[in-house]
């Protein structure tokens, strides 16, 4: 009995020893997100429009069949950094005249109303996802997330977070632009 | 010419070491001594050699040497003095040479001052630590030689990260590894001890200030650490269950096991096979915390430039160190005789419930750091385990733990009378439920577990004075009756007051600041005024100021309560130029009830920034400097405890001591 025991962490020791071995693999990157999404096409979903906002809703037929490539934005009024990513999307849809599509994530209705009240509505459709049930399909992490989305419903982008400062504003920017909805020329 | 000597310094270092492996352990399977003795030169000649290696790193630091990759890759020339040092150790390749410098001063540290220890087993344990150094000597020559150089030198360096141009950087390394590696000496005693197949008082007394040295630089390592996040990084929180965070937590709270059990050891000749077991594990998960943070292993916020190879290396070297030493535990531990008996409720019964829980909590938080790892492994799928786990897991086992810590030193060896017990503690008992009661009414609710966490606090320290007060009989006799026993009383019994104490003063810290805290995060404009928690701050603007090797955006804040001016707060948001990067410098003002503790992030949009617009964290954390006042106690307790005169003085006898305690002294 006490020779087992006495064994026993080594045995652990050797378990874990295998898993660090695995883990040093060095096509492996802890830090990678995986978005199974890329090039795939879009999840179905169907969500109301949000109550108190005179904006339609959102569905997995409004992603296809759109002139251009359409901006998935997904977004929540308890977000602070979407509020600071709010006027980058506001000039997405004015300056460049992007069709920009939302999410309101897990808000309360009366919340996301005031929100968009007070900041404006760039949002041509938004879908209430009150329950998380459309985020889930998505595969999101976190509030905010934006997803670009070709004419044919395949995603085409992905971005986890704000796109907010000269670098991320520029990665999304370029992102736009390779998937063809705006012209090098606006860069 | 100097680099070259430094790499020649380590290259010789490395040959010493090879010899310290195996002379004085062939001297002392043979009972020669002068084989024996050898290990004194030569772990001294490697403390000296692996010191002029450092030495040299650090000058081509100090110079701007920038033929030197290391300097080029981590440090600039315009760069503060004090962070050019600092940069000495900012790197994967100039830590590790600060790892095997801390290795080699334990060892030469033992040479000198272990004259008690009897010479086998100073000669064995030399031997082990000479492995060690063995090991990561030439992982360092082999795979990270910090001397490498560069042709054509380049005009001037990379920078160093400005996140770790912190005075917190320049010392929070060198004290945690000072813990880390200080735990190298425990366990090249505790394989020294297999080794030999006997451990009894006389090796836990030997180990025991070695034990402390290290437990109190680890702590104090954590701890700056935290404090360095809370103050530096303006993340406005002081623990985040990092990855990286938590290697360095778990061999502190094994190692707090170890000081705990080795008591048992030393003063009943009992827990043998655990504390040996302990002292082995402690060490590994130091190794372990080497290998996470600079294999990348785990995603982390702290991260070494990574590297496989280099992971490989060391996992071969943790391979070899852990699993050998614990085939060799599994080979000799059962043949360890058992050793004094206890009642279930005695102070050896309350040690080992410290130890099992300590145990299991070191557990939990290993299972939580590793699972991503394991999940991945197994399932392919990736997640990851933040705070929620660990304060679901860790702080409800730590609750029975703290209400434990208050009992524990009233009761006796061998046979504690638990109705006598009671009998001393049902004052402070009460009186700490009548604290929290009022506490509650005052706070007006709040979160049960924070009230209950704050009972236990309460009661932790009321405890702990009173089993101090007991002791020197305060109140009961003269005051200068008491003065004169506590002067009489050993340093470790002041110690562990000291140290319990201080971890009841740290978890009010704890409670204030998670439970308590308030956060704004806004939107301001000049003029905009906000309301947090009984302060009224006014925001005055945001002006562009210029640093030595930054520039930086700097707010400015006026803080009033009830209308008086309290103080301005100019929180930063700094760019560097060179190393193109930012860093946010919080603004607080500090008090013993709280911290209020201010931080700029940049500019909502572009438009916004026209406008004066900015984004703006206040929080209010109360209580949280007591986190660092309780740290201090726990660190000056454990000072306390080794200056005790039984580490000092005289040889300990080797033979088992029949023990003839019967009071509860140390």
């Amino acid at each position: 009995m006490g020779r087992i025991l006495a064994l026993t962490p080594l045995l652990i020791a050797v378990v874990f020893g295998g898993f660090f071995l695995w883990g040093l693999n060095p096509e492996r990157d802890p830090n990678e997100v995986p978005s199974v999404l890329i090039s795939q096409p879009a999840p179905e979903f169907a969500l109301e429009p949000v109550a108190g906002v005179d904006t339609p809703g959102l569905a997995r037929s409004d992603l296809t069949g759109n002139a251009t490539p359409v901006v998935m934005n997904v977004f929540a009024s308890w977000c602070v950094p979407c509020r600071a990513e709010h006027a980058v999307l506001t000039s997405l849809v004015q300056r460049d005249d992007i069709t920009l599509f939302g999410i309101n994530y897990k808000d309360k209705p009366e919340d996301a109303a005031r929100w968009l009240a007070e900041l404006g509505n760039p949002y041509a459709r938004i879908g209430s996802d009150q329950s998380g049930r459309a985020g889930i399909e998505w595969g999101i992490s976190g509030v905010p997330e934006t997803f670009i989305i070709g004419p044919d419903g395949t995603v085409l982008y992905r971005y986890v977070g704000p796109v907010v400062g000269e670098d991320a504003v520029g990665k999304f920017r370029e992102a736009l632009v390779q998937s063809g909805a705006i012209s090098r020329e606006d860069l | 010419m100097i680099p070259e000597i430094g790499h020649f310094a380590l290259a010789l270092a490395l040959a010493l070491a090879i010899i310290q492996s195996i002379i004085p352990l062939l001297g002392a399977n043979k009972g020669r001594l002068l084989w024996m003795q050898s290990a004194r030169a030569t772990s001294i000649g490697q403390l000296a050699l692996v010191t002029v290696a450092f030495a040299a790193l650090m000058r081509s630091f100090v110079i701007s040497d920038f033929t030197v990759v290391n300097v080029v890759e981590n440090s600039h020339s315009l760069k503060p003095m004090l962070y050019k040092i600092a940069g000495t150790w900012g790197s994967h390749e100039g830590s590790l040479l600060l790892w095997v410098l801390i290795l080699t001063l334990f060892g030469a540290g033992v040479s000198v001052f272990g004259s008690n220890i009897a010479e086998a087993l100073k000669a064995r344990t030399l031997a082990v630590q000479a492995w060690i150094s063995t090991g990561f000597l030439s992982f360092m020559l082999l795979t990270s030689n910090p001397f490498d150089r560069m042709f054509p030198p380049p005009e001037d360096g990379n920078d160093l990260n400005p996140l770790l141009q912190d005075v917190g950087l320049a010392l929070h390394p060198p004290f945690l590894y000072l813990g880390y590696v200080g735990f190298s000496i425990v366990f090249s005693f505790a394989v020294a001890a297999l080794l030999e197949g006997r451990v009894d008082a006389a090796w836990a007394r030997w180990v025991r200030p070695w034990t402390l040295a290290a437990w109190m630089c680890l702590t104090a390592g954590i701890v700056l650490g935290s404090w360095w996040a809370y103050y530096e990084l303006g993340w406005g929180g002081w623990w985040f269950w990092d990855p990286v965070e938590n290697v360095s937590f778990m061999p502190w709270l094994l190692g707090t096991a170890l000081l705990h059990s080795a008591i048992v050891t030393e003063k009943r000749d009992a827990f043998k096979s655990w504390t040996i077991l302990l002292a082995i594990l402690t060490f590994s998960l130091s190794l372990l915390g080497t290998f996470v943070v600079r294999s990348g292993l785990l995603t982390s916020v702290h991260a070494f430039a990574v590297d496989p190879e280099r992971g490989l290396y060391i996992l071969f070297l943790l391979a070899l160190s852990i699993g050998g030493s614990l085939a060799l535990y599994a080979w000799r531990a059962p043949m360890m005789e058992a050793g004094g008996v206890f009642k279930p409720i005695s102070r050896e019964a309350g040690l080992l419930v410290n130890n099992l829980i300590l145990g299991v909590a070191t557990g939990t938080v290993l299972f939580g750091t590793l699972y991503p790892l394991f999940l991945e492994a197994v399932a392919d799928d990736k997640i990851s385990v933040g705070a929620p786990f660990f304060n679901a897991t860790f702080v409800p086992m730590m609750l029975p733990l703290v209400l434990l810590m208050g009992v524990g030193p009233f009761l006796s060896w061998k046979r504690a009378d638990l109705p006598g017990v009671w009998q001393r503690v049902r004052f402070v008992a009460i009186l700490s439920i009548v604290a929290t009661l009022v506490n509650w009414y005052l706070q007006e609710g709040g979160p049960l577990l924070a009230h209950l966490s704050i009972l236990l606090a309460i009661w932790l320290f009321l405890a702990t004075l009173r089993e101090w007060a007991m002791r020197i009989r305060l109140f009961d006799v003269p005051l200068s009756d008491s003065w004169h026993r506590a002067r009489n009383l050993p340093r470790a019994a002041h110690g562990m007051t000291m140290a319990h104490a201080g971890l009841a003063v740290a978890m009010f810290g704890f409670i204030g600041s998670s439970a308590w805290k308030v956060e704004e995060v806004v939107f301001v404009a000049p003029g905009t005024t906000i309301e947090i928690a009984g302060f009224e701050v006014d925001f005055d603007g945001v002006e562009r100021v210029r640093g030595p090797n930054y520039f930086a955006d700097r707010g400015t804040l006026s803080v009033m309560k009830g209308g008086n001016p309290v103080t301005t707060l100019y929180p930063e948001r700094r760019y560097y130029p060179i190393a193109e990067s930012s860093t946010t410098e919080s603004a607080i003002r500090s008090t013993l009830a709280g911290d209020l503790y201010a931080s700029i992030a940049e500019p909502a949009s572009e438009d916004a920034e026209l406008s004066g617009a900015w984004t703006l964290r206040i929080l209010y954390e109360p209580l949280v400097n007591f986190i660092w006042l309780g740290s201090a106690m726990l660190i000056l307790g454990g000072g306390l405890s080794m200056s005790d005169r039984r580490l000092r003085i005289g040889a300990p006898k080797r033979k088992s001591v029949p023990a003839t305690t019967t009071a509860p002294a140390e």
